[in-house]
């Protein structure tokens, strides 16, 4: 697609683009070791100052807090994608009634920001009287949110199918809930596969808003580590480690959406002819993953 | 109600902060975005490489611990020293420009290739034809996703509660040293928020209509 905007370059041209490049490098290298000089400068290299990853403790707990982001990430996952495929189905309904029901929560829900809605588990519902754990509040906050972006997705991939395909399933005797989970939903769900798996990312990211309401996973024990006095107070190393595993973790999800995109375009069971519209669902929640 | 009314005074100016810390932050991710993407469609490798990299890695970082950088790890390094709120807006930024980048690079992909090859022909250089022909109508095709993504980076300004910034989502902790309730204020913060994404959602709407690019 680049070569929408220049024609293959031709030798003078080469040669500007060699010295943009030259100087590009030059400026990117500068300013990295500008940066790298500076952690180097505040003495962020020291020995010292990283000697807390050889301690087979702080490993340990090291592992228990990624653990910790894992489990609630997964919890929220799989509620998140009932809740979606509940309220997808909801707002695809022929009761008006259901409709208006599943379009309001699915708008509600999507309008609060998710660190608003762990606050008002966390410390709004003990107010009434509810039991509430930091994890819960996480967990809770994360499905709701992500329930009904998820929602939003398998509605545009079930709109997305051809009529033909419930028509058939009703012409075949199914009832209307057989159509929607036996016939429409497997389907949407397989061509929306990668979207599925971006919100996931988002989700895996946004488990980090629970260091706000102390839950205590990834960035609460890299923040923790990084105030103790006894290693230095390492909150740049810790910080660094901390990224570094946040990006693996996505990036690994990512790997995987790619892969199913992929698979799907040489599959021949995915509903042709869909592709226009679900770009432009794709494009929609591409943006959308810039939610946390 | 009177949660509400009682403590207006947190309310009001709590919510303009967050609309400051959301007009700031959007302003700086659309340039800081559009230089991005420039880059990733630029014809020299480098320039492509850098923008990819720079996506990749602040796509697939947690905003918080953006944050955490910025606000924890960043005064150690003695460079310029940011304040609580400007270190919010560089968060915000830094983070929100990586997703405004993707939506304009796929809008560029919109334009037909005929546009910049009329450019082409026309004699214009690669500057002028991204700034003059294809970025023009590749902003006015992204109108939807583009707005979707300052509706997120709106919600995301919540998070700088969680690091001394006394915005709309600091609201609640101030409540409750006031001793009020809790779950009340919080729905009415919820509703703040609801408004607030309304009026985007709305402006979304008309611009759509109003920049539509006819084809």
């Amino acid at each position: 697609m680049s070569n929408v905007l220049f024609d293959v370059p031709g030798p003078r041209a080469r040669l500007r683009y060699r010295t943009y490049a030259v100087v590009g490098t030059v400026a990117v290298l500068g300013f990295l070791g500008y940066i790298g000089w500076r952690f180097y400068d505040s003495g962020q290299f020291t020995a010292r100052k990283w000697e807390w990853l050889q301690y087979a403790q702080v490993q340990r707990d090291l592992g228990n807090a990624v653990l910790q982001t894992l489990e609630a990430f997964a919890a929220a996952a799989v509620l998140a994608l009932i809740f979606g495929a509940i309220f997808a189905a909801g707002r695809l309904s022929d009761h008006a009634w259901i409709r208006g029901i599943a379009g309001f929560v699915v708008e509600f829900f999507r309008a609060i920001p998710a660190l608003i809605l762990m606050f008002l588990f966390y410390f709004g519902l003990p107010t009434v009287g509810v039991p509430m754990t930091p994890f819960l509040g996480v967990v809770l906050g994360l499905t709701l949110y992500n329930g009904s972006v998820l929602a939003e997705v398998f509605r545009a991939g079930i709109q997305s199918l051809p009529k033909g395909q419930s028509e058939a399933a009703y012409a075949l005797g199914m009832r209307k809930t057989q159509v929607m989970f036996l016939v429409l939903l497997p389907q949407a769900i397989r061509a929306m596969l990668p979207t599925i798996i971006s919100q996931l990312v988002v989700l895996l990211k946004d488990t980090a808003l629970g260091f706000i309401i102390t839950f205590q996973e990834l960035l609460y024990y890299a923040r923790y580590i990084g105030s103790q006095g006894t290693f230095g107070r390492p909150i740049v190393p810790s910080t660094i480690v901390a990224t570094v595993i946040y990006v693996v973790m996505c990036l690994l999800l990512t790997a995987l959406a790619t892969y199913l995109e992929r698979r799907n375009r040489r599959n021949k069971k995915v509903i042709a002819g869909t592709g226009g519209k679900l770009e432009q669902v794709a494009l929609g929640s591409a943006a959308g993953t810039a939610g946390g | 109600m009177d949660v509400l009314f009682n403590n207006l005074d947190l309310f009001g100016p709590f919510f303009l902060r967050t609309i400051e810390l959301f007009v700031l932050s959007a302003v700086g991710s659309l340039v800081l975005g559009t230089v991005l993407a420039m880059l990733r469609v630029s014809p020299v490798p480098v320039f492509r490489a850098v923008g990819t990299a720079y996506v990749t890695i602040a796509r697939n970082t947690p905003l918080t611990l953006v944050f955490a950088f910025f606000v924890f790890a960043y005064p150690l390094l003695d460079i310029v020293k940011l304040d609580y709120f400007p270190a919010a807006v560089t968060a915000l930024t830094v983070y929100t420009a990586a997703f405004i980048c993707e939506v304009v690079r796929s809008g560029i992909n919109t334009v037909p290739v005929g546009q910049a090859e009329a450019g082409r022909a026309l004699g214009l250089t690669f500057g002028q034809i991204l700034g003059q022909v294809v970025l023009p109508q590749a902003l006015r095709s992204v109108v939807p996703p583009l707005i979707s993504t300052l509706i997120a980076l709106l919600k995301n300004t919540t998070i700088a509660a969680g690091f001394s910034v006394a915005e709309a989502g600091a609201i609640r902790s101030y409540l409750s040293e006031r001793g009020e309730n809790q779950l009340v204020g919080l729905l009415w913060v919820a509703l703040g928020f609801i408004i607030l994404v309304a009026v985007l959602s709305f402006v979304q709407r008309s611009l759509e209509k109003r920049w539509s690019v006819a084809r």
